[in-house]
């Protein structure tokens, strides 16, 4: 207990301790009030950043947990052959370190030698992964590369202890596939899709090995406020603006905590009605 | 919903805490309507999510294999002119007098004290919420969920300035300490312990005069077994997969986790008087990832029972 609070309570308190003061040229650090959060939120930088999580999560979320939903679902039917082998193969990435996955992706998006380049030279096309226009889908591809398998496992689990007598009772009523898909098990995993959701969300609202290292092959597309957390973390190690940076943490905090607090909210409530 | 919640709750823990079938079931290959029949379309939908996730790790195998040039020469995913694994291995290994062994030996490290001692402290902490009463019980309760929810990256910054206050960055403390706690593990502990291990079995042991210890070593360790290993198991892979922790606290490439060693890597293709040793970095990511998939296969029956417990929560 006692490292638990020495290691979660005593930074959040220090950051906030950090975040009321203000360093100045002259004089040192002198007590600031709110004066960081109003720059926080009279910041272009942070809002542009924050904007750009914003349609990340708006986009791959849903499409990651869809397609996770779709395989949890096959592998739910017991219709596939050899079952146990895509379920191993499609939650292998999980495994691989986020570091190295953005550098497999990296390489595999360059125009020297990755697939992107091979793959123009066949279609005659000049597809460019990490420009400046498709960098947001190519980082998309990437974070829904390494979680897709972990959240079909987790629909996965939630499937497999429906209780048998919910189908025989959608068959006795004459119901098809689909519909026992969508009345019976869809409703029935809703508590695992909160879950999932909630934890993409805070997921991408820390976004930041994946752009962090495709920065270097990318100089142009990804800035050094990209995301919040890339924001704060340049702040603090590139500009020294330890304060100013512990605001922008505390802010991305809150506004993570609340987000996930509505979804789960609506989720329950949803689930009562 | 009212009557799956309760249900599954109960099922799953006990299932397992039997250990009568560890083994996943099938997905419902009996249970349900045994005439269906095999899907062509699923199989291929899942054959292409499959080739999405595995394409990514055949490319690494297959251009770890080549040398620099040939990266350049030949086509992502076949084998170039050459098999130059091994020599690549050898150049990884001995590049900069061997930094990527010493590399190896940081993560090694981090995972064992770190993972290993997050394990123990969520296990003790975990058992002591779920089998003692004791006031504020809800308030924890509270605490521990609000910081589950709190990201581990969010409290990166302010822990490093903590931290390089008391001096203690740039040393492998400064990378085991946050590990060492585990909001996640100690609910997963908290929430297993109280439904694998039944109180009247504790009220037994008690009565029959076996000490708090003795009741814990011999009754609930054994019965929060499956519980523990899936918490080490995410543990050590949060540890070994960290990179933003290592990436602020280490300024010192002595004690890099191999996360950060293959960025920095990778960073030095780049730029002024760029050096590019784009076959090490495939090699390394290559020598990165193989410990931890051959972990999690071994390993599998454990995460999956795991999983479904994780998703008993809500």
């Amino acid at each position: 207990m006692v490292v638990f609070a020495a290691m979660i309570i005593a930074p959040v308190l220090y950051a906030i301790y950090l975040s009321l003061f203000r360093e100045q040229l002259v004089g040192g650090t002198v007590f600031a009030g709110l004066e960081n959060y109003i720059t926080v939120f009279t910041d272009a930088k942070f809002w542009e950043s924050l904007g750009r999580v914003t349609v990340f999560l708006v986009v791959q979320v849903p499409i990651m947990l869809v397609l996770s939903l779709t395989a949890a679902l096959a592998l739910d039917s017991a219709r596939l052959h050899g079952a146990g082998f895509f379920r191993i193969a499609i939650f292998l990435p999980y495994a691989v370190p986020g570091v190295v996955a953005a550098l497999i992706w990296g390489f595999i998006y360059g125009d020297q030698f990755g697939l992107t380049a091979s793959i123009n030279d066949l279609l005659g096309t000049s597809f460019a992964p990490l420009s400046g226009s498709w960098i947001l889908g190519s980082i998309g591809n990437i974070v829904t590369w390494e979680f897709m398998g972990y959240n079909m496992l987790i629909f996965y689990a939630a499937l497999k202890v429906i209780p048998g007598e919910l189908y025989e009772a959608a068959e006795i009523d004459g119901a098809g596939a689909f519909r026992t898909v969508f009345s019976i098990k869809i409703p029935a995993v809703r508590g695992a899709i909160v879950i999932a959701t909630i934890f993409s969300i805070i997921g991408s609202f820390q976004l930041f090995n994946e752009p962090n290292l495709l920065k270097p092959l990318a100089p142009n597309a990804i800035s050094s406020y990209f995301t919040p957390n890339m924001y704060a973390y340049n702040l603090s190690f590139a500009g020294q603006q330890f304060n100013y940076a512990a605001t922008v943490a505390i802010v991305m905090g809150v506004l993570t905590a609340v987000i996930a607090y509505v979804v789960q909210l609506r989720g329950s409530r949803k689930e009562n009605a | 919903m009212a009557v799956i919640a309760p249900e599954r709750k109960v099922r799953t823990p006990a299932r397992r805490a039997s250990g009568a079938s560890r083994r996943p079931v099938r997905a419902g290959s009996g249970r349900r309507n045994p005439r269906q029949r095999r899907s062509i379309v699923l199989t291929i939908v899942m054959v292409i999510f499959t080739i999405y996730s595995i394409v990514p790790l055949v490319w690494l195998i297959v251009n770890a294999t080549k040398t620099q040039p040939e990266l350049f020469s030949s086509f992502g995913l076949w084998f170039g002119n050459g098999f130059s694994l091994f020599q690549n291995i050898a150049d990884t290994l001995s590049y900069r007098n061997g930094i990527f062994l010493q590399w190896f030996g940081n993560t090694l490290l981090y995972v064992v004290v770190g993972a290993g001692g997050a394990t123990l402290l969520a296990t003790v902490a975990g058992y002591g919420l779920a089998k003692y009463k004791f006031p504020g019980k809800r308030a924890v309760f509270a605490i521990v969920l609000g910081a589950i929810a709190v990201p581990g990256t969010a409290l990166a910054v302010p822990t490093f300035l903590m931290f390089s206050q008391v001096g203690l960055t740039n040393t492998p403390w400064a990378v085991i300490l946050p590990s060492l706690v585990s909001p996640f593990g100690l609910y997963l502990v908290w929430t297993y312990a109280s439904e694998a291990i039944p109180t009247e079995l504790l009220e037994a042991a008690r009565m029959d005069g076996a000490g708090e210890f003795r009741t814990f070593f011999t009754i609930s360790l054994r019965l929060l077994a499956p519980g523990i290993v899936t918490v080490l198991l995410f543990a050590i892979v949060a540890t070994w997969n960290n990179y933003f922790l290592p990436l602020i606290m280490l300024s010192d490439p002595q004690w890099y986790p191999l996360t950060v060693g293959l960025g920095q890597w990778s960073a030095q293709a780049i730029g002024v008087g760029a050096q590019p040793i784009y076959n090490l970095v495939i090699t390394g990511s290559l020598l990165t990832i193989v410990p931890i998939v051959i972990a999690f296969l071994f390993l599998q029956r454990f995460w999956q029972s795991g999983l479904s417990a994780g998703s008993v929560k809500q």
